[in-house]
C-alpha cells in the first residue's frame, strides 16, 4: 500500500491528477451505484404492490397499512402481496449476495451455488420431503435447509486436499449435481402426478407459499449472516487477487476463505428454504453488478440487483399470461439463460472463464 | 494443454502398427474375450433375474422352446427387448464418452457433465409439447438435433480463450448450459401436466418397458455412430498429442474433430432417445479402459464398446433386485455408481493431462 501511496509524488503532475480523478470517480460510484439500485429496489417494490391483476391507490396503501379494514383489499394486500414482495426482496438478497460470494471467491463468473450443487441439495432432500413423507409448508422449508447445508459440507469436505482448490470445490460440486438431479428425477416418477406436479412448482422457485411466518424466519437468518458477510467482504477483496498476495496482505487465507464459504451456503440455503431454488438470481446478480461498478466486486450491490430482479421476475410471471402465474423460477429462468451464454463467451474471450 | 508433460503419449508407438504379433496385442486379445464374456454374464443375468423369481430351467426352456400359453415363459420374454436396448444403449455411451475424451482431450468429458443430455431433453421435450409427439420413432430426431445443438454450443464457448477448452472450462460451460435448459424445459412442464406425465418417465433413464420398435428406429443411428466413433481411433491417437504435433503428422486437425464428433452426436442422440439421459457411463468406463489398455485409442473404443454395455446391464439388474417390488431406473443406479469415480478422478493430481 506504501509504495502506491508514494507514486504520484514521483510521477508527474498530470499522471498524478489522472490518478486522483479515477480514484474520486471510483469512489463516487461506490457509494452511488449501491444507492441508485436501492432506488430501484424501493420503485419496483411500490409497483409489485399497487399495481397488477388487484391495484391500490397509494392513499388506499397507507390506509390498510396503518390498520384501516377494507373488504377484500385489506387480506390482498396484508397477507398476499406485501409478504410476497418482502421474501422476494429477500431471497433476492441472499440469492445475490451468496452469488457474488462464490464467484469472487472462486475467481470464476460460473461458480455460482446454483451450479456447483448447493441448490441441488436442497432441492433433493425437499424433494424427499414431499414425495416419501408428505410434507408442506415449513417442514419442506426445513428440509431443504438441512440439505443445502449437508451437500455444502460434503462438497467442501471432500474437494479438501491441503487446502480447498477452487477447480476442484467446482468440480466436485457439479459431481454431486448430477447425482442428487437423478435423485430427484427418480422421487418424480414415484408419486402421482399431482404430488409430481406440486414438487416440480417447489423444484422451480416460487414465491406462492409466501407468508409473514416464512418473512421472518428469512429475516432472522439476514440478520446474521448480512453483517458478517460485510465483515467478511473485506478479506474477499484481498482473495480476490489470489492466494499468496492475499498471505502477503495479511490475510489468513484458508479461514477467510472457510468463513466465506459459511455465510455463502447460510444465505442461500435460507433463501432456497423460503422460495425454493429459484434459477439463476445468484448467478447472474455478481456479474451484473460488476458491470454496474465497472469492473469492482460489490456484495450490497449484488444484493439489491439480486432483489430487483426476483420483484421484476415475479411481476412479469404474475401478469404476462392474464390467468396464469408462472413460478418466478420460470421467469428466470427464461431470462437468464440467453444471458448466460453470452456471460461464457465474453468471460471466456477476457480468458476468465476457468 | 501441455504437450510436453505427456512423454509417455508420445513413446506410445503413435504410428507403428499394432499387429496381433505383438505380445502386448496377444494379452488385449484375450482381455478382449474376457471382457466379451463378462458381457455374456451381464446379458444372461438380465434375461434370468427380475421382480418375478423365475427358475434358471425355466428361463432356459423359454429361451430354447417359448411356450405363449406359459405366464413365466413371457416374462422372459419381456426382459430380452430390455437387455437388447440396454447393451446398444450402454455400447453407444461407452464409445461416445471413449471418443468425446479424446476429441475434447479431456478426462471429464461424458455426455452429461457436457450438456448433451440436457439438450437432448430439452428438445424432446418441446417435441411432445409443441408437435405433440409420443412415439419413441418421432423423439428420435428431436434428441439428435438437441443433442448435436448442445455439443457444439458448450465446446464453442468452452474453446474461445487463449488456453483452449480446459476441463474446467467445458464442464461450468456444461452444467451451466444444463441448467439454462432445465428451468426452461420446467417452464413447459409447470404448465402442461400432460407432458410431465410422459416426460417424467423419459428423464430418469431406464431401459424398461421399451418395446422391439423403439429399438430398430433408434439403430441405423446407433450402427452408424458406432462406425464412425470405432474407425476413429488412429485419428484421436493423433489428436492427443496436441494441435500441432497432429498437424505435423500430416492430419487435418479439424477434419478428425468433425468426424468424431458426428459419431458421438449420432451415438449420444440416439441412446438418449432410446433410454433417456443416462450420465456418467461414458464417463467412467474409458478411464477404467485406459488402466489396462494404456493411451492407445486404437484399443480404448472396442474396449469401451464392451465393457460399458456390461456395466448399464448389471446396474439395471442391480436396480430390479435392490428395493422389491419397484424398480430403480438405471440412470440413478449409473449416477450412484458413476459418482464416486468422478469425485476421485477430480481428487486425483494429474487432471488436465489427457
Amino acid at each position: 500500500m506504501n509504495a502506491l501511496a508514494r507514486t504520484p509524488r514521483i510521477a508527474p503532475d498530470g499522471a498524478a491528477q489522472a490518478l486522483r480523478t479515477v480514484r474520486k470517480t471510483a469512489g463516487r460510484r461506490r457509494t452511488l451505484v449501491p444507492a441508485v439500485l436501492a432506488g430501484a429496489v424501493l420503485a419496483l417494490f411500490a409497483v409489485y404492490v399497487l399495481l397488477g391483476t388487484y391495484s391500490f391507490t397509494i392513499p388506499d396503501f397507507f390506509r390498510i397499512l396503518f390498520g384501516e379494514q377494507i373488504p377484500g383489499a385489506t387480506y390482498i394486500l396484508m397477507e398476499s402481496k406485501l409478504p410476497r414482495a418482502v421474501v422476494g426482496t429477500l431471497i433476492g438478497l441472499g440469492f445475490g449476495i451468496a452469488g457474488a460470494v462464490f464467484q469472487t471467491l472462486l475467481r470464476n463468473p460460473l461458480a455460482s451455488p446454483d451450479i456447483i450443487g448447493i441448490s441441488y441439495g436442497a432441492s433433493a432432500s425437499a424433494v424427499c420431503a414431499i414425495v416419501l413423507f408428505g410434507a408442506a409448508g415449513t417442514t419442506v422449508s426445513a428440509a431443504a435447509l438441512t440439505g443445502a447445508l449437508l451437500v455444502a459440507l460434503a462438497i467442501y469436505l471432500l474437494s479438501r486436499r491441503g487446502g480447498v482448490a477452487g477447480y476442484r470445490l467446482v468440480l466436485v460440486g457439479i459431481g454431486f449435481a448430477a447425482v442428487l438431479q437423478a435423485l430427484v428425477n427418480f422421487l418424480l416418477t414415484r408419486t402421482d402426478i399431482r404430488t409430481a406436479s406440486e414438487a416440480l412448482v417447489w423444484l422451480n422457485g416460487s414465491l406462492n407459499n409466501s407468508s409473514w411466518d416464512r418473512a421472518a424466519v428469512l429475516a432472522g437468518f439476514l440478520l446474521v449472516l448480512l453483517p458478517a458477510a460485510a465483515v467478511l467482504a473485506r478479506t474477499l477483496r484481498g482473495l480476490e487477487l489470489g492466494d499468496d498476495a492475499a498471505a502477503g496482505l495479511g490475510i489468513r487465507v484458508e479461514r477467510a476463505r472457510l468463513g466465506l464459504i459459511v455465510v455463502a451456503v447460510g444465505l442461500a440455503a435460507a433463501a432456497t428454504a423460503a422460495a425454493g431454488p429459484v434459477a439463476f438470481i445468484a448467478f447472474l446478480s455478481g456479474p451484473i453488478a460488476r458491470r454496474l461498478m465497472h469492473g469492482q466486486a460489490s456484495l450490497l450491490a449484488a444484493g439489491l440487483v439480486g432483489s430487483c430482479i426476483v420483484l421484476a421476475a415475479d411481476f412479469v410471471g404474475a401478469n404476462l399470461v392474464p390467468g396464469v402465474t408462472l413460478p418466478v423460477g420460470v421467469v428466470t429462468g427464461a431470462l437468464g439463460a440467453p444471458f448466460l451464454l453470452w456471460l461464457l463467451v465474453t468471460s471466456n474471450r477476457v480468458g476468465q472463464g476457468g | 494443454m501441455s504437450v510436453a508433460a505427456r512423454p509417455s503419449a508420445l513413446s506410445h508407438r503413435p504410428a507403428a502398427p499394432a499387429g496381433p504379433q505383438t505380445p502386448g496385442s496377444r494379452r488385449r486379445a484375450g482381455l478382449l474375450l474376457l471382457t466379451l464374456l463378462v458381457l455374456g454374464l451381464a446379458c444372461a443375468a438380465s434375461v434370468a433375474i427380475g421382480a418375478r423369481p423365475i427358475a434358471p430351467g425355466t428361463v432356459w426352456d423359454a429361451v430354447t422352446a417359448f411356450d405363449p400359453s406359459n405366464g413365466d415363459h413371457a416374462v422372459v420374454l419381456s426382459r430380452i427387448p430390455r437387455t437388447v436396448l440396454g447393451v446398444l444403449a450402454g455400447a453407444a455411451l461407452g464409445l461416445a464418452g471413449a471418443a468425446m475424451q479424446g476429441v475434447a482431450r479431456n478426462p471429464l468429458a461424458d455426455p452429461g457433465i457436457l450438456g448433451v443430455n440436457a439438450g437432448a431433453a430439452f428438445a424432446v421435450v418441446l417435441g411432445i409439447y409443441v408437435f405433440g409427439v409420443t412415439r419413441l420413432t418421432g423423439y428420435v430426431w428431436f434428441a439428435l438435433a438437441g443433442a448435436a445443438a448442445a455439443a457444439v454450443v458448450v465446446y464453442l464457448v468452452a474453446s474461445l480463450g487463449r488456453e483452449g477448452a480446459t476441463p474446467v472450462k467445458l464442464a461450468l460451460a456444461g452444467a451451466a448450459l444444463s441448467a439454462g435448459l432445465m428451468s426452461l424445459l420446467s417452464a413447459v412442464l409447470v404448465s402442461s401436466q400432460q407432458t410431465l406425465d410422459t416426460f417424467r418417465f423419459w428423464q430418469v433413464g431406464s431401459v424398461s418397458g421399451r418395446d422391439w420398435d423403439t429399438i430398430l428406429a433408434v439403430l441405423p443411428f446407433l450402427a452408424a455412430g458406432a462406425l464412425i466413433a470405432v474407425s476413429t481411433g488412429r485419428m484421436l491417437n493423433g489428436l492427443s498429442l496436441g494441435d500441432d504435433v497432429a498437424r505435423g503428422l500430416g492430419q487435418r486437425v479439424g477434419l478428425s474433430r468433425g468426424i468424431t464428433a458426428l459419431g458421438v452426436v449420432l451415438l449420444c442422440g440416439a441412446a438418449t432417445a432410446a433410454a433417456g439421459p443416462i450420465a456418467f457411463i461414458g464417463l467412467v468406463i474409458p478411464h477404467v479402459v485406459r488402466s489396462f489398455t494404456g493411451p492407445d485409442y486404437r484399443w480404448i473404443l472396442p474396449f469401451s464398446m464392451l465393457l460399458a454395455p456390461a456395466l448399464l446391464v448389471s446396474a439395471d439388474v442391480a436396480g430390479r433386485v435392490l428395493l422389491p417390488p419397484g424398480e430403480i431406473p438405471v440412470g440413478v443406479t449409473t449416477a450412484v455408481i458413476g459418482a464416486p469415480v468422478f469425485i476421485w478422478l477430480v481428487r486425483r493430481r494429474k487432471l488436465a493431462e489427457l
